[in-house]
């Protein structure tokens, strides 16, 4: 019963330096069982050191890891119950696909029966049946992540590490895998560590993400989280888009700020963490959250108002937006194009009038920003 | 007179084509012309030499200057022990030098091409490789400054009091084998760092993350992944070794005979070319066949080792 109270991974104040660079800084987190995590962030953040000291090829500097509630800080790595897919699989070439997902269970002497058992079933669960025999230079690049990954299952792991798998893969297959490892993952149950830089592959297949930077966690949370709550101003940037101000807050009352950005655009806005009048600030807003209209009536019960002019179109199917340039900035202030019609035969130019809520307009203090 | 009274009225569209036509002319002469060094350089140095031997190998002497053709000369060899013993004990220790070798090199080359880095790596690797810069004859000579009765070695053990009388360690297979080793090193270090190189470090951690162990990994990983290199190296190491004049002259003894030194008897002491030639061609076919068996028995091909 307490067995699902302990998480399967922990780590408390993982440092590591590299020399004088600290490539993982103060890390604190864990993995509850049957999640699926995700470490998201820009190259060169971490995500590969922090987990290679998970899987064990590397020492922290200081800290902890913990497995299942008992430290592996002195366990090699072909003893811990953690197992990973490789940056660029690391598929071994000179055996088949079979040789290859049975390697592990060879390794723990196994009888070569069961092996072959356990690599058809496995070979099963990921679409793949009946390629034991193949080369590896002869699966495709999604048929090499899957069988990647089914080395590492057939060893029934206590979790899982991925090191950015889908990286090598065209945009379309991307898509595709993105799903198929959701529900794998969903279907056996295993825990999966996850590292990405891509945002959209953190907020489509996580439980919890990380959002990593320069070696720090910025913030741990669900996806949804993530994007409509970023905690700091290098989470609002990073995930999602966003339209983006500096300014001085002129006026505070409660979480509510009001102040002009740069350029001259009046803004009332929601405070995260400790702001006061005076600071230098940052102003996040994303497209979505701006509501677009052709009447001015329709934006007078918003907190921000504003009026401009269609400078350019995006079209994007769905995900269409459009650029509008206001009076007093030189930016121009990024919408997305609701889908239902009326905005169809938009055209530049056009004069529109743009309306956003103040709790969907986050301002940070300026002095923590990221890269 | 048609074909300038042709050429003389339209003069463009007459010339175009013929000269478009020598085009093909020329890229071919340069071709030939490419062609003719390497060419040049087997026939001439390789395969006439090797005819000629061979049709004199196949001379016998009835009488002075009487020849007729036939096997006399290869028979000679098998009839008499002291010729194939003596070419059976020079591919034998020469797989056992090339094996040393391999065995001494490997670990050098995995220490170069995969625990080294950068500047260090290259200099390592330079160090490695300054030793071949002196010829093989003063090398040689080297040893046996090191291995002679008065020699380093001798005295220092003399000196420590752990000998009771200066040993002679000239003149035998060991000092034979020492020297073809250290001859042959560059041979084997240079393929096997550069197989070794391409191997990605992550197959290796891969492995490892999976249950392997050491021994295991460099079984299943490694030496397969460095097998071209491996191929290749102990292919040129055993031809050199096998053919190998200087080392086995200045550090073997009288028991100790290579076979390139019979062949050297026969052709400047004998002036028996026909016999000399004979020996050439057996040594050609003996390192053939080892080479031909060592690649059936380790399931490799030379198409393998050069891709
Ligand atoms: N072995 C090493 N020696 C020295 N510095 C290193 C070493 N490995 C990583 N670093 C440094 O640590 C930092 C983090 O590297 P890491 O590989 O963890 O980044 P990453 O987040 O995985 O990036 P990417 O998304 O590009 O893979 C980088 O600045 C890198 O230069
Ligand atoms: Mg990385």
């Amino acid at each position: 019963m307490n067995d699902t109270q302990i998480p399967d991974l922990e780590t408390t104040d993982v440092v590591k330096n590299f020399g004088a660079t600290v490539a993982v800084d103060q890390v604190n987190f864990e993995v509850k069982k049957g999640a699926f995590f995700s470490i998201l962030g820009p190259s060169g953040c971490g995500k590969t050191t922090l987990m290679r000291m998970i899987a064990g090829f590397e020492g922290p500097s200081s800290g902890d890891i913990l497995i299942r509630g008992s430290s592996v800080i002195d366990v090699p790595p072909n003893r811990r119950p953690v197992n990973m897919v490789f940056q660029h699989l690391a598929l071994f070439p000179m055996m088949n696909v079979a040789k290859n997902i049975g390697y592990g269970l060879r390794r723990r002497g196994i009888s070569g029966k069961e092996i072959d058992r356990a690599v058809d079933a496995v070979l099963e669960r990921v679409g793949l049946p009946g390629m034991g025999p193949r080369k590896i230079d002869q699966l495709s690049g999604g048929q090499k992540q899957r069988i990647a990954i089914a080395r590492c299952l057939i060893l029934e792991p206590t979790l899982l590490l991925l090191d950015e798998p889908l990286g090598a893969l065209d945009l379309k297959l991307r898509e595709q895998m993105k799903i198929e490892l959701k529900q794998l993952q969903a279907e056996i149950g295993t825990t999966f560590l996850y590292i990405t830089h891509d945002q959209s592959e953190a907020l489509v297949m996580s439980d919890q993400v990380a959002v990593m930077n320069h070696g720090r966690f910025e913030q741990v949370a669900t996806p949804q989280e993530l994007y409509y709550r970023p905690n700091t101003s290098f989470v609002a940037g990073f995930v999602g888009d966003a339209n983006r101000w500096s300014g001085k807050v002129e006026t505070v009352s409660g979480d509510e700020l009001r102040l002009h950005g740069q350029g001259g655009v009046a803004i009332v806005a929601t405070a995260v963490g400790g702001i006061s009048v005076g600071m230098d600030v940052e102003i996040f807003v994303r497209p979505e959250s701006v509501f677009i209209s052709r009447a001015e009536a329709e934006i007078a019960e918003f907190d921000n108002k504003i009026e401009g002019a269609v400078d350019s179109l995006l079209f994007d199917g769905g995900r269409s937006s459009a650029l509008i340039s206001v009076a007093g900035d030189d930016r121009d202030i990024s919408v997305a194009l609701p889908q239902t019609g009326q905005f169809s035969n938009l055209q530049a130019g056009e004069k529109v009038y743009l309306g956003w809520q103040a709790d969907q307009t986050r301002c940070f203090a300026a002095n923590n920003v990221g890269s | 007179m048609t074909e300038i009274g042709s050429s003389d009225l339209g003069a463009t569209p007459a010339k175009l084509p013929t000269s478009v036509r020598r085009q093909p002319g020329v890229a071919r002469l340069w071709f030939y012309l490419l062609l003719l060094p390497p060419v040049l350089w087997l026939g001439l140095l390789i395969i006439l030499p090797h005819i000629q031997l061979f049709i004199l190998s196949l001379k016998e002497k009835v009488a002075p200057r009487v020849y007729t053709y036939g096997l006399d000369n290869y028979i000679g060899f098998f009839n008499e022990p002291l010729y194939w013993m003596t070419l059976l004990r020079t591919a034998t220790i020469s797989i056992l030098a090339t094996a040393l070798t391999l065995v001494i090199a490997f670990p050098v080359a995995y220490y170069i091409a995969k625990m080294l880095r950068g500047r260090t790596k290259n200099l390592i690797f330079v160090l490695a490789l300054l030793p071949f810069w002196v010829s093989e004859l003063v090398r040689t000579l080297g040893w046996i400054m090191l291995l002679r009765e008065t020699g380093i070695i001798s005295n220092t053990l003399l000196s420590l009091g752990l000998i009771p009388e200066r040993v002679e360690l000239l003149g035998n297979d060991a000092a034979i084998i020492t020297g073809l080793v250290y001859t042959s090193m560059l041979f084997m270090v240079v393929p096997l760092i550069n197989s070794l190189d391409s191997l990605d470090d992550s197959l290796i951690e891969a492995a490892y993350d999976l249950g392997g162990k050491g021994v295991a990994i460099l079984r299943e990983i490694i030496i397969p992944h460095a097998m071209p290199g491996i191929v290749a190296g102990s292919i040129v190491v055993f031809m050199l070794t096998l053919g190998n004049i200087v080392t086995p002259a200045f550090l073997g003894g009288k028991n100790s005979i290579w076979f390139t030194d019979q062949i050297y008897q026969k052709f400047i002491v004998r002036f028996n070319w026909e016999q000399g030639s004979a020996f050439g061609f057996l040594l050609l076919i003996t390192s053939s066949l080892v080479v031909w068996l060592g690649l059936k028995l380790t399931r490799q091909s030379l198409a393998k080792t050069i891709t």
